[in-house]
């Protein structure tokens, strides 16, 4: 199997490494650079578990080759709070119950920080179909759907 | 495997001419991937196709819209007069998977997959769409009608590859809709899906359409007795009868645990129809 350098930024530090053409980002993020807050669900684009932003973009990192994050840049939950101080969207899961064994929890809450910054004021539905992908057989999806609108609000007035 | 990101079709057709193994194209990886990742294809070679300008942009003049074979769903959903002029190729790949998966899917690997429930390949077929094809020969256009042939087959050489679409010049009082039907919201495959294209003259009459089902066959069924029933009528309910009738007829379902091909053949009319319905209605406003 062939390796291939790759350079590329990660939650906006430059990062380079060599992987096999055939490894997938997720599996270079977890087990390569041991960031392993991006999880691994399901590796073929049905649960949600493994979503990172690249260029910008919600995707899921199991279905992107690590070679393709060459020159772009990506986005994980590692990147979310600032050093100590959570996101808005982790205290508001917090504050809300929106985890119970908390697998799906990075995934979504990196695709919920894609929406909000796309879309500040989503309605309950806009983030209910928003987060179709990201499944959670924990909570009953109610208090993660609650968790995101608070936030929305909240991040609505931080900005206000 | 190696991978590599040329950055004009040129270099890209190139590469797969000269590999002696089995040479792919990667769009969107929403497929392929999948597939890799599961050992169902092992290619020595993958060619990205991301980096060709000529893939990466929506643009349009006075012959329509011409869409790169890199523009994932979600590109397609962010560009307005895309979303005013053609709603229904927009909704057709805004169906595909999650968010996450729209995020990546283009109307190209949709197509190549060639998946007889594919989402996007309806209201493409109905818009009369055509690829742009470059291979070691040139460039050619194809209709996209004539790109699938069976499930997981197109006419396609395998030096070939889309370098964009184009779809015609948008007449005033025309729209499209597609509509499938899932027995979920979300995250499904269709069951049976149904493209309506159609242009209204200022009295309201239906002076042109084309009926597309998809899921109900080995590839998608243009539904010739449906658009006929279209034209000249008003769209009023003796001719969406017609085309509920029609498309009924039309279908070839299997049955299997996703519906009995009764069911699939009664849904495929009833689905049609109410995309004619839309279509209708955006036409008029
Ligand atoms: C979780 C999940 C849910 C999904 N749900 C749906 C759904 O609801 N409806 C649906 O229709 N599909 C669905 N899909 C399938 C898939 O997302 C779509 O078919 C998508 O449009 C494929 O596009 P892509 O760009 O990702 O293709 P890729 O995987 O990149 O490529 C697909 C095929 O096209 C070929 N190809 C790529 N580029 C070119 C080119 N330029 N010229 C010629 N051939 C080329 C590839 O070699 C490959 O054979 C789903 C997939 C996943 C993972
Ligand atoms: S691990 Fe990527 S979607 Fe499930
Ligand atoms: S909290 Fe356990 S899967 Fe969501």
């Amino acid at each position: 199997m062939s390796h291939s350098h790759v350079s590329t930024t990660i939650n906006g530090q430059a990062v380079q490494y060599a992987c096999p053409t055939d490894a997938s980002l997720l599996e270079v993020l977890r087990d390569q650079l041991g960031m392993t807050g991006t999880k691994e669900g399901c590796g073929s684009g049905d649960c949600g578990a493994c979503s990172v932003s690249l260029d910008g973009r919600l995707v899921c990192s199991c279905l992107v080759l690590g070679v393709e994050a060459q020159g772009r840049t990506v986005d994980t939950i590692e990147g979310m709070a600032d050093k100590n101080k959570l996101h808005t969207l982790q205290t508001k899961f917090l504050e809300h119950a929106a985890l119970q064994c908390g697998i799906c929890t990075p995934g979504v809450l990196v695709a919920a920080r894609s929406l909000l910054e796309k879309n500040p004021d989503p309605t309950e539905q806009e983030v209910r179909y928003w987060l179709a992908g990201n499944l959670c057989r924990c909570t009953g999806y109610d208090k993660i759907i609650r968790a995101v609108l608070e936030a929305a609000k909240a991040m609505r007035e931080e900005q206000a | 495997m190696q991978y590599i990101a040329p950055t004009t079709s040129a270099a890209a057709v190139a590469a797969l001419a000269a590999c002696n193994g089995d040479a792919r194209l990667l769009a969107g990886g929403t497929d392929i991937l999948v597939r890799l990742q599961a050992d169902l294809v092992e290619p020595d070679l993958l060619v990205d196709i991301k980096h060709i300008v000529a893939c990466q942009h929506i643009t349009e003049d006075a012959s329509g819209f011409i869409i790169g074979a890199a523009v994932p769903s979600a590109q397609l959903g962010e560009h307005a007069r895309l979303s005013q002029v053609w709603p229904g190729i927009v909704e057709g790949m805004g169906l595909v998977g999650s968010t996450q998966v729209q995020g990546r899917a283009t109307l190209t690997g949709n197509l190549c997959n060639a998946s007889p429930a594919a989402d996007g390949v309806p209201a493409m077929v109905a818009a009369g769409a055509t690829a742009c094809v470059v291979g070691p020969n040139g460039t050619r256009q194809l209709a996209v009608e004539d790109i699938p042939t069976g499930p997981g087959q197109i006419s396609l050489a395998n030096n070939e590859m889309i370098e964009s679409f184009s779809l015609p010049p948008r007449p005033p009082r025309s729209s499209d809709a597609y509509i499938r039907f899932i027995p979920r919201t979300e995250m499904d495959i269709a069951v049976v899906g149904a493209a309506v294209n159609l242009t209204l003259d200022e009295t309201g009459t239906c002076i042109a359409a084309c009926v597309v089902l998809g899921a109900v066959g080995p590839t998608f069924i243009t539904v010739n007795a449906a658009a006929e029933a279209l034209i000249g009528s008003q769209v009023d309910e003796a001719a969406l009868q017609a085309v509920q009738n029609a498309c009924s007829t039309a279908a070839t379902p299997i049955s299997d645990k996703r519906g009995t091909a009764e069911f699939r053949k009664h849904t495929a009319g009833v689905i049609a129809r109410r995309a004619a319905i839309v279509a209708h209605s955006r036409a008029l406003a």
